[in-house]
């Protein structure tokens, strides 16, 4: 069996348990995993940013944030169809990450993760100063969607399957971008800008542009998960959202599709195990794992799954396989200014 | 005019919070190249066993001097056990570690000491004197000596020394200063040591005003990585000068700006930051990065 | 083709799938109630910025394994499981599905912050689960319970609280010029709204006014600010560390006024002791239950009783007041239990909304009461406390400030 049926049927059979997820686990279950498609739609976002363009970002939360008031006030205030506020959002955000990509294409590295930290941390502040729109502090409750009477499903079970195939959309999109010709201009900025530059890639039109659509995507997932959890409010964006997401791609793996599941299961699941193991010691144990997951598998889970496709397939290891080269120069004064 | 003055001193004393923690931030940076988001939580941490000890009956000189010399084994100890497998990889990962590390950390705190606050006896104690009109605490110019003297320390450490031209070497081309015989794995460990008795002495500075608890450093640690970028993220004295501008300008436009209240008022700094990084990318002080193609 | 025979081989999977269903709820009798055992649920901060109120849960834990070691209610052994939400709605509102979908808990109880109870009590009411005695004072809880029938509060509310300082200021200072700190968030504002109110009509006027974020290292350039202007009096409406930070800086600053400290930062474990004793004399605060730290309490049977309990079955200080209030309020639910004529969640609410009990841990005439849906307020009484030497010291009557609800 060769290494690529290994992953397509590897990809179908996790298609499949998507699919079954719904009819196995009970209604607060499926609400989790619903919520773990959603934050799986940022960490993709993050990912295309992070791992096929090499920037970085400390402040997807935002994005994530206004795409989740965006849908909010759209379904309360203006009156608007659910299905219809999840593709503005994701404009709305795509629009404020090429705002924000314009003038961030001057930073590199840590000076750019700072400036994103920024963003997040003034984001739930405006949600607060303009709380005449926002509702402020007390946060909005948003009534959720409640499935047709025309199909045999609960609430929870029409809901996750929307945003499964929300999600899926999403993934396929990028995937496909990802392998296209943009897709490896894209990957060519992160490898090496001054390279790409001679090669005739527009730098600037490019990174701002993957910024963009970064932040759309978390946008969308913004308004994914304001249908799945009914409520916003701004202390549900603080920087620790924007740090999940983060680490959530590199759980998961750089650069990679399907990593962001991974991630997304990793972010939503472990705290609440954390919290059963001892209530008292919850981050040691978070924290632990965290630390633990990046020792045993640097490469994320998706690494982890390679590895054993390999392994089953019984091939020799792919020299520097597409996509599985650092994000980031690797350590030693490389960094700020990026690739040298 | 007073008020003005006024207003800038306590901008200067509060910006000397900041910047004691970016200091350490810095420290990381020059001899390992990567942001340690764990630094606020290895100085709490720290300020909680200076704490323990000073309980404990030990006078607080002594209990802070035992501190500094713990933190700064434990330093070199994480370096080596932990850190140490993850350099050379890929630098979100180890990111990702220190991030592990913070949960870890403050839970830990919590944990052992509880999530209540308590007060820390403050190094210069608790006078208040009028210089001109303008009101000033003993402590706060005490923690602003306390900051220049490090930031001295640490330039002839740095610029003057064999070991910290090591320690340079090892941070900027590790292949090469292995070659040339600089025991790179030590630079890194004393590194990281130098960086956690900071971060602990940070910890002892700015608890007193800001009251020991499991998040004392959470809020610190955002300013202190804006404070470390704005003055150039391989400089120390641009760290505390960075500190300075934004505890400065967020006081100032807290107090004069109407518009601007409490709570935007962290926007200030922010707008400034990123203002002089699309002006200079590498902050005040940091060095131009060179790339050769 | 092949891909096509995947596909239509995925839709048969997914449609048997569907046709096999899942395991609905039990029917017949309310959940999370049997012979045995009652399960009751929370969700409380153990995490993040607010982890100091995990006290609450802690003190509300030590009285049920207390009840529990006496046979338990009815015979019925309280099964009290918390969950942490770190203070996030999001996270509060996952724990509430959890507690009532996955641990089919018979009722939720204390589930703190206002946010947080703000994000949930929709669903909660929809599935029509009582939300009993949530650790917030926030006004809304009662203010309409024909809307949310499921959900009521516990403590005096921060209307009834700030009504207290408005009245104290009314008949000692009525001209009195006041500088607030608070902070933005809901808890700050219902504080801040609640004295706006108190104060109409009088010539008592707030002539400064600074908020901070819960995120903020230090709260030193506000307090600047309010000392600069010239107020005679300062509203001190913090959570305990900012609490703590205000009376220091106030002290450093030479800024002495008359000072009134809500009740939540009126703890001399969390906040004077830090603040240091001396910054905080002549504070002003109101409470409504007995103080742990206080000697007046000292051989005061509840007390003992509660200090001993503490110390048996938690980790708690005993001095901490936060175990108090845990305390008081399962001490609350405890009597409702008691009182429900069935086993069911509806007559729970019937004994929750017709109650008349004297909790002991609470003031001498300060009672849980409530009658009916014109009444969602248990209690409504606070008390005056002033800081002199080394504790509280109570001060004049207590206060009713009964409000009606809609």
């Amino acid at each position: 069996m060769s290494e690529r049926t290994l992953r397509v049927v590897g990809v179908w059979a996790l298609v499949v348990l998507a699919l079954l997820v719904p009819f196995l686990f009970g209604p607060y279950r499926v609400g989790e995993f619903t919520l773990v498609l959603a934050y799986a739609v940022a960490v993709l976002g993050l990912n295309l940013l992070v791992g096929y363009n090499g920037q970085i970002s400390l402040g997807h939360g935002a994005f994530f944030a206004l795409g989740a008031y965006t849908a909010a006030l759209l379904i309360e205030k203006g009156g608007l169809p659910y299905l219809l506020t999840l593709p503005i959002a994701g404009v709305v955000a795509f629009a404020a990450g090429f705002l924000f990509g314009v003038p961030a294409l001057r930073l590199r590295g840590l000076y750019l993760a700072l400036v994103t930290l920024g963003l997040a941390i003034a984001f739930p502040q405006l949600i607060k100063r303009f709380d005449g729109l926002t509702e402020g502090t007390q946060g909005l409750t948003v009534e959720q969607p409640t499935a047709p009477s025309w199909l045999p499903l609960a609430d929870d079970q029409f809901l996750y399957l929307l945003t499964l195939l929300i999600a899926a959309i999403m993934f396929v999109a990028a995937w496909s971008l990802m392998r296209s010709q943009v897709g490896r201009a894209v990957q060519a900025v992160r490898d090496g800008e001054i390279p790409a530059s001679t090669l005739g890639i527009d730098l600037a039109r490019t990174k701002t542009r993957v910024f963009a659509l970064s932040a759309g995507y978390a946008g969308v997932a913004g308004a994914l998960y304001v249908l799945a959890i009914g409520f916003v409010a701004p202390e549900a964006f603080t920087v620790t959202v924007s740090l999940a997401f983060l680490a959530a791609i590199v759980v998961g793996g750089l650069a990679t599709i399907v990593g962001a599941v991974f991630g997304a299961l990793f972010i939503e699941f472990v705290p609440d195990y954390a919290s059963d193991v001892n209530d008292a010691l919850t981050g040691v144990v978070y924290g632990g794992v965290l630390i633990l997951f990046m020792y045993l598998l640097p490469d994320g889970a998706v690494g982890l799954l390679r590895r054993i496709g390999r392994l089953v397939a019984r091939r020799p290891a792919a020299p520097a396989e597409a996509g599985r080269r650092p994000a980031v120069a690797p350590r030693g004064r490389g960094l700020p200014a990026g690739k040298a | 005019m007073e008020r003005f003055i006024q207003v800038i001193v306590d901008g200067v004393a509060t910006g000397s919070i900041y910047a004691a923690l970016a200091i350490a931030l810095v420290l990381i940076f020059r001899s390992t190249g990567i942001v340690n988001f764990a630094q606020g939580e290895m100085a709490m941490f720290s300020t909680f066993i200076a704490w323990g000890l000073y309980a404990g009956g030990v006078p607080l000189g002594l209990a802070i001097l035992t501190t500094l010399v713990l933190s700064f084994i434990a330093g070199m100890v994480i370096e080596r056990g932990l850190i140490r497998h993850f350099e050379g990889g890929e630098t979100l990962t180890l990111v990702i570690v220190t991030l592990g590390l913070f949960i870890l950390l403050n839970s830990l705190a919590g944990w052992i000491w509880g999530f209540g606050n308590r007060s820390f006896p403050s190094l210069f104690g608790d006078s208040t004197f009028t210089l001109g009109g303008v009101r000033l605490t003993v402590e706060s110019v005490g923690i602003v000596a306390v900051l220049l003297g490090v930031v001295g320390v640490l330039f002839l450490l740095f610029q003057r020394t064999k070991i910290g031209l090591a320690m340079r070497a090892a941070a900027l081309n590790p292949e090469s200063s292995g070659l040339v015989g600089v025991r790179v794995g030590r630079m890194l460990m004393l590194g990281w040591g130098l960086a956690a008795a900071l971060g602990a002495l940070a910890g002892v500075l700015v608890a007193p005003r800001l009251f020991l608890d499991v998040n004392l450093m959470g809020s610190v640690l955002i300013y202190a990585f804006a404070a470390a970028a704005l003055g150039g993220f391989d400089s120390a004295i641009g760290a505390v000068v960075g500190g300075w501008v934004i505890g400065i300008s967020e006081n100032l436009a807290g107090t004069y700006v109407d518009f601007i209240g409490a709570d935007l008022k962290i926007l200030v700094p922010l707008a400034i930051i990123f203002v002089v990084l699309l002006v200079r990318p590498s902050g005040l002080f940091g060095t131009r990065e060179v790339a050769r193609v | 083709m092949r891909r096509s025979v995947s596909l239509a081989l995925l839709l048969m999977v997914v449609l048997v799938a569907a046709g096999c269903g899942r395991d609905e709820e039990n029917g017949g009798g309310d959940p999370g109630i049997t012979d045995d055992e009652i399960k009751i649920g929370g969700s409380y901060p153990f995490s993040g910025p607010a982890s100091a109120y995990r006290s609450i849960a802690e003190g509300a834990k030590a009285y049920f394994e207390k009840v529990n070691a006496e046979g338990g209610v009815d015979g019925r052994k309280i099964n009290f499981i918390t969950l942490d939400d770190a203070y996030e709605p999001p996270k509060a509102v996952q724990n509430a599905r959890r507690l009532i979908q996955q641990e089919q808990v018979f009722a939720l109880f204390n589930t703190l912050g206002t946010p947080n109870n703000v994000a949930i009590w929709d669903y909660v009411n929809k599935q029509k689960v009582p939300h009993l005695y949530v650790a917030t004072g926030a006004s809304l809880w009662g203010a309409n319970p024909t809307a949310h029938p499921w959900t009521i509060g516990w403590q005096p509310d921060y209307v009834s609280e700030s009504q207290a300082y408005g009245d104290y200021l009314d008949k000692n200072k009525p001209r009195a010029k006041v500088a607030v700190l608070y902070q933005n968030d809901a808890f700050g504002e219902d504080l801040l709204n609640g004295f706006k109110d108190a104060i109409k009509g009088t010539d008592i006027e707030i002539v400064a006014e600074e908020s901070y974020e819960v995120t903020d290292p230090t709260v030193s350039s506000q307090m600047a600010k309010l000392a600069n202007s010239d107020a005679d009096t300062f509203l001190n409406i913090t959570t305990p560390k900012f609490g703590a930070q205000a009376i220091a800086a106030a002290d450093k600053l030479g800024w002495k006024v008359l000072h009134i400290i809500n009740n939540v930062s009126a703890s001399k474990l969390l906040v004077l002791e830090p603040a240091g004793l001396d910054a905080s004399q002549g504070l002003i605060s109101t409470t409504y239950f007995k103080d742990p730290a206080g000697p007046e309490w000292a051989d005061d049977p509840a007390m003992k009783e509660y200090k001993s309990s503490i110390r048996k079955y938690s980790r708690l200080n005993p001095e901490d007041p936060f175990g108090v209030y845990g305390w008081g309020a399962a001490q609350t639910l405890v009597e409702a239990l008691k009182n429900m004529k069935e086993p069911t969640r509806e007559a729970l609410m019937d004994a929750v909304r017709n109650m008349e009990l004297k909790v002991p841990m609470l003031l001498p005439g300060i009672e849980v009461k409530t009658s009916g849906m014109k009444d969602g307020y248990p209690i409504e009484a606070t008390q005056i406390q002033r800081f002199e030497g080394e504790n509280w010291k109570l001060e004049g009557d207590v206060i009713q400030a009964p409000h009606s609800s809609d």
